[in-house]
């Protein structure tokens, strides 16, 4: 635990481990093809040594093929290239993530969620949330918005593999949610959990934006939508403030992140307060038919309209001869 | 009263003395006389097209109200009405003011809610009414052109619907249009220029609300009106069809005079639809364009679908593959196939039905029969046919909204829907045709042989034998003499005697109380079987 602690604290600190944050995802990629079989492996991003020997193996490995200029060329660029990255990756830790982690981050919090990661997340998540093959994806770096969305939906734990998770009970409580949610954010870091009141702003321009950004896949009425092969944008109906926002962030399944530079916190809180208001909102015209449109109309049309003006016919024509 | 104002010389009474009035002067008396006289056959499948009359007469009462605040006009405003999650919120000024009719205007949501099921009732009785005049063979001739006048009918009636939604100007009547400019695109040299001409420009501009505004309100109403007076006139110049049946000829007509049986008739049914259609507008929220918000051409939203008489051409299009040809260093696009090619294709049938039907069975005598549809069975299955591949294409317009009501894959719907248009009319045809020539079989044999009984006699020698209550007279065999003629057979018991006309005057659904001559000979033979003998001699009588 303490281990943990040291590596946000300092990625807070100084922008050296920017280089630490960033490289733990280059070798994340390694990791995944290799320690899916060995899950126990203890390799969480944070030991430097591990990194160097990453990066080492593969020069190792090509200069039994080529030439020593060849070779000493390559580690050049490669050398190039990798400072260049860091120093963007660093540049970019030291700026996007400044704000982001100082939210949560209570260590009773972080201890009680890996408790209940380790009972439930462990067998397809790996011990050290690096993923198992074929089973499941790493979560380093998902933060703490994706875990609350995944858990608090009820899509994760899962049911099984599919086209995508549905919306199922819950398993876990508000506030074991949040302790996985801390957990994993501990870990891996990523966009974290929002706070205060996720309502703010103004209505009117958060349906603009809504119906820009999401009615094209969940409906200006929040129907939700199929998408292909069997994957669906959910219906709005039962979405929560935190949920939607964590969506958002997170952007989940075959949902697009909105980050923080698409949509700003105050536009993601105008089209949640558009979204929650509408949907409590009486229908003028009578019964809303579930606010389908055009389809649900037509079949109250066939089976009400022209049903009663069937019977009033055949009533009409029993009266006559 | 016009006639009673002829017979005694002075008439007494008011409203005697205006008709009066008018007859000096217009010398009404007559001609009237000979149109009220008029006799129109009375069956419930005869009114579906009254109900589209009577549509029609809704939307033109409600449209005016609604017309008063309308304003079609594409110029750019910003909302300051009462509907809060629209406030400031760039719009056009039709969409403002649909939103001021919805929240602002006196009964303006209610009004405008029974315009949109009224005008859904239009083309749907209108749509109902063809199947009812194909499936009896009501289209021959001599009633070929008033097919044709129908036909074009219900084309406008689209069209004219098709107007109406588009002009509050929200996010899905805009995707509609914008849906109907790339069709009108895809139309191969002429597309572009096409689509230039409607939108005066490159879509969406700002005149095509205003265009389509004196279309819907104006012209093709007119045109409606003058197509629907005609459709009228011919029924009335040559007669309405009728069933067959005992005292039924070509050459007659049977039914109720115009007036007032038929006129008292007629009216009731007008409140009748009006309140069904009143019904709907209060209590079914239809096109609640405020949730939509309003068009902007970078919006879409998913499950965007035309209302349901367009949707046919919505679920073609989903379901024709995506071929695109290029010829000539121009492109065909995929939207020209199952769009413009395929409601052509559909038209071009409906439109030559009757001749071809003409042509196929040499039929060229003029029918004031009707035929029921098992006694044609290759039309009628014909018609089963292309109903199926219409229902298919329509339920494939909503098959997003199926698939996530269903939980199924998209991609299955899609092709499920490819597969059963191509394989459901066929069997479907196969099927009508067997269920035609089973229910002709069964009239055939009640016919030969009589209605069953349901009693069971054991013979001396052991055998079992139902008895059959034969319909009329019977050969040395014990077989029947009647004659099939397409007209309605008893099939049991208590069914015998529905050939003969005007039998009952009172009751809700089922007759309660006869017409007193009938009556009595119903009294007359309860006493003769309360008597103990058989009474089957009369049920013979009436019958035949």
């Amino acid at each position: 635990m303490t281990h943990v602690e040291d590596s946000t604290d300092s990625s807070d600190d100084d922008p050296t481990t920017g280089k630490g944050l960033f490289v733990e995802e280059d070798f994340d990629v390694d990791a995944d093809v290799e320690l899916g079989f060995e899950p126990a492996v203890s390799a969480t991003g944070a030991d430097p040594s591990a990194v160097k020997a990453a990066r080492s193996r593969k020069p190792a490995v090509t200069s039994k093929r080529n030439s020593r200029r060849g070779l000493r060329r390559r580690l050049g660029a490669g050398a190039v290239l990798i400072a260049a990255l860091v120093t963007m990756g660093g540049t970019y830790a030291a700026f996007a993530t400044a704000g982001a982690p100082a939210a949560t981050d209570n260590a009773a919090d972080v201890a009680a969620g890996r408790q209940l990661y380790q009972t439930s997340c462990i067998t397809c998540h790996g011990a050290n949330l690096q993923g198992v093959k074929d089973r499941a994806p790493a979560l380093l770096g998902v933060g703490g918005a994706s875990v609350y969305f995944q858990v608090s939906t009820g899509r994760m734990p899962a049911s099984g593999q599919g086209a995508d998770q549905k919306r199922k009970t819950a398993k876990f409580d508000e506030a074991q949610t949040k302790q996985l949610a801390a957990y994993v954010q501990s870990l891996g870091g990523g966009p974290d959990l929002p706070s205060g009141s996720l309502r703010a702003g103004d209505i009117a321009r958060g349906g603009d934006l809504f119906r820009l950004n999401c009615a094209s896949c969940h409906g200006t009425t929040f129907k939700g939508a199929p998408l292909s092969a069997g994957k669906v944008a959910p219906s709005l109906n039962q979405a929560t403030d935190e949920q939607m926002y964590t969506a958002m962030l997170s952007g989940p399944e075959s949902m697009p992140i909105f980050s923080d530079n698409a949509l700003t916190p105050t536009q993601k809180r105008e089209i949640i307060n558009y979204v929650q208001t509408l949907k409590v909102s009486k229908d003028p015209g009578g019964n809303g038919i579930d606010r389908i449109g055009p389809v649900s109309e037509a079949l109250v049309f066939f089976i009400a309209g022209v049903g009663a003006v069937m019977a009033a016919i055949l009533w009409i024509g029993a009266k006559s001869e | 009263m016009t006639a009673n104002a002829r017979r005694t010389g002075a008439p007494r009474t008011p409203a005697g003395k205006v008709a009066k009035f008018f007859d000096d002067r217009l010398n009404l008396a007559g001609p009237m006389r000979k149109q009220l006289n008029k006799v129109f056959p009375d069956h419930w499948s005869f009114m579906m097209g009254e109900i589209a009359l009577y549509s029609f007469i809704i939307l033109l009462l409600t449209g005016t109200y609604l017309t008063f605040f309308f304003d079609p006009s594409m110029a750019d405003t910003v909302y300051h009405g009462r509907y809060v999650p629209m406030q400031n919120v760039e719009m056009s000024k039709a969409y403002e003011s649909t939103l001021n009719i919805t929240f602002d205007v006196r009964g303006g949501l209610v009004i405008r809610q029974i315009h949109h099921w009224a005008a859904l009732m239009f083309v749907g009785a209108m749509l109902i009414h063809m199947f009812r005049v194909f499936f009896t063979g009501a289209f021959r001739k001599p009633r070929e052109l008033n097919w044709l006048i129908g036909l074009t009918l219900i084309v406008l009636g689209i069209v004219e619907g098709f107007a109406g939604y588009t002009l509050p100007d929200d996010l899905l009547s805009g995707t509609g249009l914008r849906i109907a400019d790339a069709i009108m695109l895809s139309i191969p040299v002429l597309g572009t220029w096409v689509s230039f001409l409607v939108f005066g420009g490159t879509f969406p501009g700002d005149l095509i609300i205003g265009r389509f505004y004196i279309v819907h309100v104006l012209v093709i109403p007119a045109i409606l009106a003058a197509l629907i007076g005609a459709h009228l006139a011919l029924i009335v110049r040559q007669k309405h069809t009728e069933f067959p049946a005992p005292g039924r000829s070509e050459h007659t007509v049977s039914g109720e005079r115009v007036f007032p049986i038929y006129a008292a008739k007629a009216g009731g049914f007008f409140f009748i639809v009006s309140a069904i259609t009143c019904a709907l507008g209060g209590l079914f929220q239809i096109n609640p364009v405020w949730l939509f918000g309003p068009y902007n051409p970078a919006q879409v939203s998913s499950g965007s679908q035309p209302d349901w008489y367009m949707m046919f051409l919505d679920g073609s299009t989903r379901l024709f593959p995506s071929w695109e040809v290029r010829l000539w260093g121009h492109t065909l696009a995929p939207l020209f196939w199952p769009t413009v090619v395929l409601p052509g294709i559909l038209l071009t049938l409906a439109v030559g039905y009757p001749f071809l039907e003409a042509k196929m069975t040499k039929d060229r005598l003029p029918h004031n029969m009707l035929q029921r549809p098992r006694d044609v069975p290759v039309r009628t299955s014909l018609g089963v046919m292309a109903l199926t591949f219409y229902l298919v294409l329509f339920l494939s317009g909503g098959n997003d909204i199926i698939a996530k009501a269903f939980d199924i894959s998209l991609n299955a719907m899609t092709w499920g829907g490819r597969i059963l248009l191509l394989v459901a009319p066929p069997i479907l045809y196969i099927i009508t045709y067997r269920i035609c020539l089973s229910l002709q079989r069964h009239d055939r044999e009640v016919l030969e042989h009589g209605v069953e009984t349901g009693i069971v006699k054991v013979l001396p020698t052991g055998e079992f034998i139902e008895v059959h209550q034969p319909l009329g007279p019977v050969d040395e065999h014990g077989h029947g003499q009647l004659a099939y003629a397409g007209t309605p057979v008893p099939k049991r018991m208590s069914q015998l005697g529905v050939g003969v006309p005007l039998r009952h005057i009172r009751g809700f659904f089922y007759p309660v109380k006869e017409k007193p001559e009938i009556q009595a000979a119903i009294d007359e033979l309860e006493a003769a079987e309360a008597d103990g003998q058989p009474a089957r001699d009369e049920q013979h009588q009436l019958t035949d």
